[in-house]
C-alpha cells in the first residue's frame, strides 16, 4: 500500500496565475556562494524564489553571476522590494521588475524601520492599493496585526505575509495566537514571511494553518545550508500534513493509551 | 573629425551619480557602454520605466535621472 492510496492528495497552492505544489518559498540572499544557493534551492523543492532589485554596480569585477546560477525555467521568480522605505519607492521598483522579468509578480515590502525591518502599515497599504489597482499579484508583507492582514486582503493583495518575527532574527514564530487569528479570518492564503530560525519553526507556521512560509536566513546563515534546505522542505511537507490530519484535542490530564483493565494483580 | 567640446555633453543623474554622455545619445547606447545589456535588467527615467522596446528612441536628455537596475539575490 502506498502513502497515495490512504491519503488524499493536497490541492496545490494558488497564487494569481501561478500554482505551486511546494508551499515553501526559499530567498537567494545571503549565501555564501552561489552554488550554495543553486543546490540548497534544489534540494529544498521550492518551486518559487524571492530575487531583490538593485542599482547595477559602476565597477563589477568580472566573475560569477547571479543569474547564471538562478535556473529561471525550473523556478518561478518572485521579485521583492525590499529595502524600499515609502511607497512610492516600493511602486518604481514594482513597475522595473515587471519590466525586468515580465512578471506581474510581486513581494511587497514597504519597511518603518532600519533597525527592526518591521513594515509600514499605512505605506504598505497604500502601495498594495496602486500595485493591486496596475494588475499586480501583491504578496504583501506585514507584521502580525490581524487587522492590518485583514485590510490588505481588502485592497486586493493575493496573499498576505506576516512575520513570524523580524526579519533575519531567526526567532520563531513569536505570536501563534495573532497567526491564527490572522488565518481564520483570511479570504486569501497566508504565507509566513520572515522570522523562522529552523525547521521546527516551519512545521509550527505550517501546523498553525499557514498556506506557505516563506524563508531566506534560516537556511543561507545555517552551517550546512543544503542540509537545513532538506530539513525545512520535510519540515513544510510535514506541517502542512499535520494541519490537514487535524490534531487531537489538549486535556488537562493524562489519559492512558494502554488499557486499564486486566493488570496482572499481587 | 574635431574633438567635441564641452557644450556637446549632455550631463544627468545615473544611478544617484553625475554622468556625462554625447549629446543625442539614446538609453540603448548607454547600456551598451555600461556593458548592461542584455535579460535581466530594466530602466527608468525621472521614474518612469523605459520598456526595452523603447531604448533604442529614447534620448537622454540634461538632467535626466536615469536609474539602470537589475537582479541581485535576496528574500
Amino acid at each position: 500500500m502506498t502513502d497515495s492510496t490512504l491519503i488524499a492528495a493536497d490541492e496545490p497552492l494558488v497564487l494569481g496565475d501561478f500554482s505551486f505544489k511546494s508551499r515553501l518559498f526559499l530567498g537567494t540572499g545571503k549565501y555564501t556562494t552561489y552554488p550554495l544557493m543553486r543546490d540548497a534551492l534544489d534540494i529544498s523543492g521550492t518551486e518559487c524564489v524571492t530575487v531583490a532589485v538593485r542599482r547595477i554596480p559602476e565597477n563589477e569585477p568580472a566573475g560569477e553571476r547571479f543569474l547564471d546560477f538562478l535556473d529561471t525555467e525550473r523556478y518561478t521568480i518572485l521579485p521583492n522590494t525590499a529595502g524600499c522605505f515609502d511607497a512610492e519607492s516600493a511602486i518604481r521598483t514594482s513597475r522595473l521588475a515587471r519590466e525586468m522579468l515580465n512578471t506581474n509578480l510581486i513581494k511587497l515590502e514597504v519597511l518603518g524601520d532600519k533597525k527592526t525591518l518591521l513594515p509600514e502599515p499605512v505605506d504598505t497599504l497604500r502601495a498594495t492599493e496602486v500595485l493591486v489597482a496596475e494588475g499586480f499579484t501583491v504578496l504583501v508583507y506585514t507584521s502580525d496585526d490581524v487587522m492590518q492582514a485583514k485590510r490588505l486582503q481588502e485592497a486586493g493583495a493575493t496573499a498576505v505575509m506576516p512575520a513570524g518575527a523580524p526579519i533575519g532574527s531567526g526567532q520563531g514564530i513569536l505570536n501563534p495566537l495573532n497567526l491564527r487569528l490572522i488565518i481564520e479570518q483570511a479570504t486569501v492564503p497566508i504565507i509566513v514571511d520572515a522570522g523562522v530560525g529552523q525547521s521546527s519553526d516551519v512545521a509550527i507556521a505550517m501546523e498553525l494553518g499557514s498556506h506557505g512560509v516563506l524563508m531566506n536566513t534560516a537556511v543561507a546563515a545555517a552551517d550546512d545550508p543544503i542540509r537545513m534546505a532538506r530539513a525545512v522542505k520535510n519540515a513544510c511537507s510535514a506541517g502542512r500534513d499535520s494541519f490537514l490530519a487535524g490534531r487531537m484535542d489538549k486535556r488537562m490530564y493524562a489519559s492512558a493509551s494502554s488499557p486499564q483493565s486486566n493488570l496482572i494483580t499481587s | 573629425m574635431p574633438k567635441p567640446d564641452s557644450t556637446e555633453f549632455d550631463t544627468f543623474m545615473l544611478n544617484g551619480l553625475l554622468e556625462r554622455h554625447l549629446r543625442g545619445q539614446t538609453i540603448s547606447e548607454l547600456l551598451v557602454k555600461k556593458e548592461a545589456t542584455g535579460l535581466g535588467v530594466a530602466v527608468e527615467r525621472n521614474q518612469q520605466v523605459v520598456k526595452s522596446a523603447e531604448h533604442a528612441q529614447t534620448l537622454i536628455e540634461v538632467g535626466d535621472k536615469i536609474e539602470i537596475v537589475r537582479l541581485v539575490g535576496g528574500g
